[in-house]
């Protein structure tokens, strides 16, 4: 088996400043990698590297593609490369005004990705935008309502569902639960773990939120000033860190 | 007349316009860039339209403007006159004699021929503007044909109203590669610009851009398998010469609700009325009225 991106000594330098440096690892099928840090630590910048919203300055990232096997993405033309992300690729911003186009309907969301690869009749494409509605806990009676209309938490999961619409292989995720009160977080964490399963996902999520990894990822790096700093399972990075600032970081987890 | 140039455009100018025709007329549906210039009316009366017509007009020509279908209309009454004074060239009403047509929002009902020039003014040449505002964004997605956004807004007319209800402006697929912009010509017209004989330019002055249909181009308004398109009028005949296949105008005749519908290409009408057809409002045709 062939890892689904192999991501090799990536760094990203912002003048002389570091964004992320030496960062190295596979993403298996099927796989959740937590990337979580401190802000300014570069998870976001390695994100973007792995994404390709970012040239990085050094470093290969290589994805298995569907058709082609094993390609180095920055190697690959533009066309391709925005191919990926409307397919293959899934991107769920932190604020899902980012994610979203605000003017159009929740259906013309989800549609979107859907009409970008050539769907063209009418009535089947609301009818899977139904579906996903379904899936992420729309009513379908929302369908035709513009996301402005939407709360906080709908609307993250309108995003998701815009996403996952296209049933891609790869989802990134930044930040998917900043912003949410912890109720709504809960059942949106919920909702996600079950649509990985599910879809058998692999994913990448960025966060601060070291519940959000607990629940969802399987392996976990953490990064400080732009290294890596410690990786392994999540369990056991969390119940037993060994690098100070692990240390620190789990500690600092208020408890209840 | 001798105070100005031939076409009052600068003769350096006026090459460098027809570069930007040809390459258009090269790449069907293709928005050129052009170094707009500074016409004598206000943006958004037509100063791409003019500037192309400039570039375009020899001596010989017999020009026709019209504004939404009619040829009175301050608009068209003022380019007309623009052209008289500044080019000296004959101009006319009949759509059959021009050589030379500049339209504001329509095409003339009568076939256009091989020997003619249609050029439109357009206000807002990029079609996808109104869903991706970046410039930057628009031309990457032409470049990588990534039309599927243009059906999220046909998809959103749909899901809003139960049809497609965009009636003007309708986008349209040039030779299979370019979307298009139109112009906001009513999408009665949109057969009209498939394999249309005529040369058919289109001039954006403020937006700065030149794009263009060759004779015979292919043609496709967009839409959905099971909403396919639909060239649409009002449901009734010229209230003047009683045509039922002409598009329409609405025109108030009285403060009490009063209302008929007329031909919105003037000399269409007019035409028909010459040849004795009349409408259920309109009176028998005198030559005076001409």
């Amino acid at each position: 088996m062939t890892p689904l991106l192999q991501v090799r000594d990536v760094a990203k330098f912002y003048g002389p400043r570091v964004g992320c440096e030496a960062v190295s690892f596979d993403l298996w099928p099927g796989e959740v990698m937590g990337v979580v840090g401190e802000s300014g630590s570069g998870k976001s910048t390695l994100l973007a590297c792995l994404s390709g919203q970012m040239a990085p300055d050094q470093g290969v990232v290589i994805y298995d593609t569907r058709d082609r096997g094993p390609m180095d993405t920055r190697a690959m033309s533009e066309p391709e490369r925005r191919m990926l992300m409307r397919t293959d690729w899934a991107l769920v911003h932190q604020n899902p005004r980012d994610g979203l186009r605000m003017g159009v309907s929740a259906g013309g969301n989800v549609g979107e990705r859907l009409m970008a690869v050539g769907a063209r009749h009418y009535g089947d494409i609301r009818a899977r935008a139904v579906d996903w509605l379904g899936r992420v806990e729309i009513a379908a009676e929302r369908v035709d309502d513009r996301p402005t209309a939407f709360s906080g938490g709908m609307q993250q999961r309108l995003q998701i569902a815009r996403n996952l619409v296209s049933g891609p292989r790869l989802v990134f995720m930044d930040e998917p639960t900043g912003g949410l009160d912890v109720s709504v977080q809960a059942r949106l964490l919920d909702l996600l773990r079950g649509l990985v399963r599910e879809m058998g996902l692999s994913a990448v999520i960025v966060t601060h939120d070291l519940a959000v990894v607990r629940l969802l990822a399987d392996r976990l790096m953490v990064m400080k000033d732009g290294r890596v700093i410690e990786a392994g399972l999540t369990d056991q990075v969390l119940d037993d860190p060994q690098h100070g600032y692990t240390q620190l970081l789990v500690s600092s987890v208020l408890q209840v | 007349m001798s105070e100005y140039n031939f076409a009052y455009l600068d003769e350096e100018t006026k090459r460098m316009i027809r570069r930007a025709i040809l390459k258009a007329l090269a790449i069907p549906g293709y928005q050129v860039p052009f170094a707009s210039r500074e016409m004598p009316m206000p943006y958004g009366w037509g100063t791409g339209g003019v500037q192309v017509t400039a570039a375009c007009l020899i001596p010989e020509d017999r020009l026709k403007v019209i504004d939404q279908g009619a040829d009175d209309t301050t608009n068209a009454v003022s380019i007309r006159q623009f052209f008289e004074k500044t080019a000296g060239v004959a101009v006319t009403e009949e759509t059959a004699r021009a050589s030379l047509i500049q339209t504001r929002h329509r095409i003339p009902e009568m076939p256009l021929t091989e020997d003619q020039i249609l050029v439109y003014q357009v206000p807002i040449p990029e079609p996808l503007r109104f869903l991706e505002p970046r410039e930057t964004e628009t031309r990457k997605m032409h470049a990588l044909e990534e039309y599927g956004l243009m059906h999220v807004k046909l998809y959103e007319d749909i899901s809003r109203h139960g049809t497609i209800s965009t009636a003007y402006a309708y986008p349209v697929r040039v030779e299979g590669r370019y979307v298009m912009d139109p112009s906001p010509i009513p999408k009665f017209d949109n057969p009209k610009l498939s394999d249309c004989p005529a040369i058919q330019l289109f001039g954006a002055g403020r937006e700065q851009r030149i794009y263009a249909l060759p004779p015979y181009s292919r043609v496709v308004s967009l839409d959905f398998e099971d909403h396919p398109f639909e060239a649409s009028k009002a449901d009734a005949d010229c209230a003047l010469c009683g045509a039922g296949d002409s598009y329409l105008d609405e025109v108030i005749v009285d403060d009490a609700g009063g209302r008929i519908f007329v031909c919105s290409d003037t000399d269409h009408c007019r035409a028909r009325r010459a040849a004795g057809h009349l409408g259920a409002e309109g009176a028998p045709y005198e030559e005076a009225d001409a």
